[in-house]
């Protein structure tokens, strides 16, 4: 499946950190470095995939993509709010399970609204694209108010339950327990993404429906069930991406959503818009450079992003695996 | 005589005259009939906004792409009048090379990101203008050095400009004819003849090479129309007016910082008005940024009284009060973007019958 232009993005990885571990100079902090950066990548991952995944089977790039991720993190606050005695509870089995709650709580209630969102919003402006933009920009606005109408306009604190809190000891270098967590949470996404969409009949009608709308159809296939399942989907991936983005940033706010809109763009634009291996990739690459530059020249860790942005570009104008189609 | 000045874009429709006349009479009688600090900054907003969302309009309504750095080029117009009198101390000169700077420095970045990624799907312009203009806030930022970082700089203009200068020791109609108001004519004249050259520019033969690559690109480079350089070329004309009007507002507050010219609270502010007032109808800016900006400073206290009145309706009170206002905004915008996309103007003009919208 995969040819030789597809492999030289896929070295890209394993050569940042080569390049990196060099210029770091010891072992363990660079270990510590590129754990942090793996986790950094699979997070943003979560928070993206459901956005490209929109994109390439929908044409739709949501602008509104950010509310969901604000929604998810906020719905997180209040279940963990609620269950008090679980989460500071020093007891990996309470924690986690608080967490698997918050987990789904948040992708249920981002997916409910992202099949709101798509009915009432995004459905009637199918194809155009300067619409679609203006819309989903609309709807990201009145999602941002209407979370500060429920949960209020100033930042809330979400601290990690107590066993997830501080790092383990591998060697020399320490890896933050929730680093892993989030490493294994993103694997297990990209995973079960892959599968679905390689493996079975409804991965191979949204990749064909990617490649080719009107010959999906013509096959007698509804493809526009299948946009609304999609779209749902990418709303409870981005719900579920809050999650994991609130508990790695400590704290939520209304305006999340905007913030990370510019790094899930940068992200998708680098991998290729509509592509999920691409995303994966763009994910990595990001977090890898924002811990490395954070470390070496903490004043151009704030640009490393746009940095790799303009660099892939100038390189691959269309991304690293840019779709056929678009 | 004034259909030359207008280009030969007249209203087009007898409300929307009244309605211009309207405001084109209060903001320049604004000084003498709204007396007080707030009515006149209120005014001066307004002004600013004009220039600011007409451009956007020019390159939005127009030339139909969507760009999310509009506030970046507003930012430098800003900055540059800023840290040119900080550095070079108050007077004309470094107004002047504030303002020159500022335009070069604008020309030089829309035309780079013009041409780097004009050639590609809106889609893609949109999302990487968002991107840069996030990295230059943040650079703004941190440049403390040169922009202040988040304090933002405060700076003296030429005395001609200072409330503390006074032309006439008696009063005029009420009003001490101060520095204040000469600064509050500089920026109307101003934004009279930047409005005039947007009009003079979309009645082009130019303009409407970009409406029609608005309408269908493809048939417009069919034509024979280069529209990379036609989209370039809006690109970098809505940057400099976005620069001019940047100034303006650093003129008026002797402030410049960067939640005050580069925030993307006021990238939201222009979209909204750009569609709200009509998207591709100069006019529209005028109406849209009027009512915005006077909503934005008094309607909300109407929504605080609102919302004192339903206080015992929990969830109402809380959707009806005064910092939610952008709620209701949004919702009136996404209801824009499908049922009136050619906005007020639009609306107004439809009324009338005969004349066909843009859209």
């Amino acid at each position: 499946m995969i040819d030789r232009p597809a492999l030289i993005p896929l070295l890209l990885v394993p050569l940042l950190a080569l390049v990196a571990l060099p210029l770091v100079g010891s072992p363990s902090t660079w270990i510590t470095l590129t754990a942090a950066g793996l986790a950094m990548g699979m997070i943003i991952f979560i928070i993206a995939s459901g956005l490209t995944l929109i994109f390439g089977l929908m044409d739709v790039l949501n602008f509104g993509h950010g509310v969901f991720i604000a929604l998810g993190a906020f719905v997180a606050v209040s279940v963990l709010g609620a269950l008090p005695a679980w989460v500071t509870a020093d007891d990996l089995g309470l924690n986690l399970s608080a967490l698997a709650l918050a987990m789904i709580a948040a992708m249920l209630a981002a997916g409910a609204v992202g099949f709101v969102f798509e009915r009432v919003i995004v459905r009637r402006v199918y194809g155009q694209h300067l619409k679609q933009i203006l819309i989903t920009m609309g709807g990201m606005v009145v999602g941002e108010e209407l979370i500060k109408v429920i949960w209020g306009a100033q930042q809330i604190a979400l601290p990690l339950p107590a066993a997830l809190r501080g790092a383990l000891i591998v060697g020399d270098a320490a890896i933050e327990k929730y680093r892993v967590l989030a490493m294994v949470v993103g694997l297990v996404v990209f995973g079960v993404m892959m599968l679905v969409l390689n493996r079975t009949k409804l991965g191979l009608l949204i990749r064909a429906g990617v490649q080719d709308r009107e010959m999906v159809e013509s096959l007698g296939y509804r493809i526009r069930q299948l946009f609304v399942g999609v779209f749902v989907v990418g709303s409870a991936l981005a719900g579920l991406g809050g999650v994991m983005w609130g508990l790695y940033q400590q704290n939520v706010i209304p305006q999340m959503g905007a913030q990370v809109n510019v790094l899930i763009f940068i992200v998708i634009i680098i991998g290729g818009l509509g592509s999920t291996g691409g995303c994966f990739l763009g994910a990595l690459l990001v977090g890898l450079l924002a811990n490395y530059t954070g470390f070496l020249v903490p004043k151009v860790a704030l640009f490393s992003n746009i940095l790799l942005m303009g660099a892939i570009l100038l390189w691959r104008p269309r991304g690293l695996f840019p779709v056929t189609s678009r | 005589m004034i259909a030359r000045l207008l280009s030969g874009d007249l209203p087009r429709s007898r409300l929307l005259t009244a309605l211009l006349l309207l405001i084109v009479l209060g903001l320049a009688c604004a000084p003498f009939i709204f007396p007080g600090a707030k009515a006149l900054n209120v005014a001066a907003k307004i002004l600013i906004f004009i220039v600011l969302v007409a451009s956007y309009d020019l390159l939005l309504g127009y030339t139909g792409i969507v760009s999310f750095a509009h506030t970046m080029f507003f930012g430098i117009g800003a900055y540059g009048v800023a840290i040119a009198s900080t550095r070079m101390g108050p007077g004309w000169l470094a107004l002047g090379v504030g303002i020159v700077a500022a335009l070069l420095l604008s020309l030089v970045l829309s035309l780079l990101i013009g041409l780097f990624s004009l050639r590609v799907r809106a889609i893609f312009y949109a999302m990487i203008t968002l991107a840069v203009a996030a990295a230059f806030q943040t650079l703004a930022s941190q440049l403390s050095e040169l922009t202040g970082g988040e304090d933002g700089l405060s700076f003296k203009l030429p005395e001609i400009l200072t409330p503390a200068f006074r032309f006439s020791e008696s009063t005029l109609f009420g009003v001490t004819p101060d520095g204040r108001l000469l600064t509050y004519y500089l920026l109307f004249a101003s934004t009279v003849v930047l409005f005039l050259m947007l009009l003079r520019i979309v009645n082009s033969p130019f303009g409407r090479v970009l409406q029609a690559i608005r309408e269908n690109d493809f048939r417009a480079e069919a034509i024979g129309y280069r529209i990379v350089v036609f989209r370039t070329l809006s690109n970098v004309l809505a940057a400099l007016f976005a620069t001019l009007a940047g100034a303006l507002l650093a003129i008026w507050l002797r402030y410049n910082g960067a939640d005050t010219s580069l925030s993307f609270e006021i990238m939201i502010d222009i979209l909204l008005i750009v569609v709200i007032g009509g998207m591709g109808t100069l006019y529209g800016a005028v109406c849209g940024a009027t009512l915005f900006i006077l909503a934005q400073s008094y309607l909300q206290d109407l929504m605080g009284m609102a919302a004192r009145a339903t206080g015992s309706v929990p969830l109402l009170s809380a959707l009806l009060s005064p910092d939610r206002w952008l709620l209701w905004l949004g919702i009136l915008f996404i209801l824009s973007v499908y049922f009136f996309p050619s906005g007020i103007v639009g609306r107004l003009r439809e009324g009338r019958g005969a004349v066909s919208s843009s859209h």
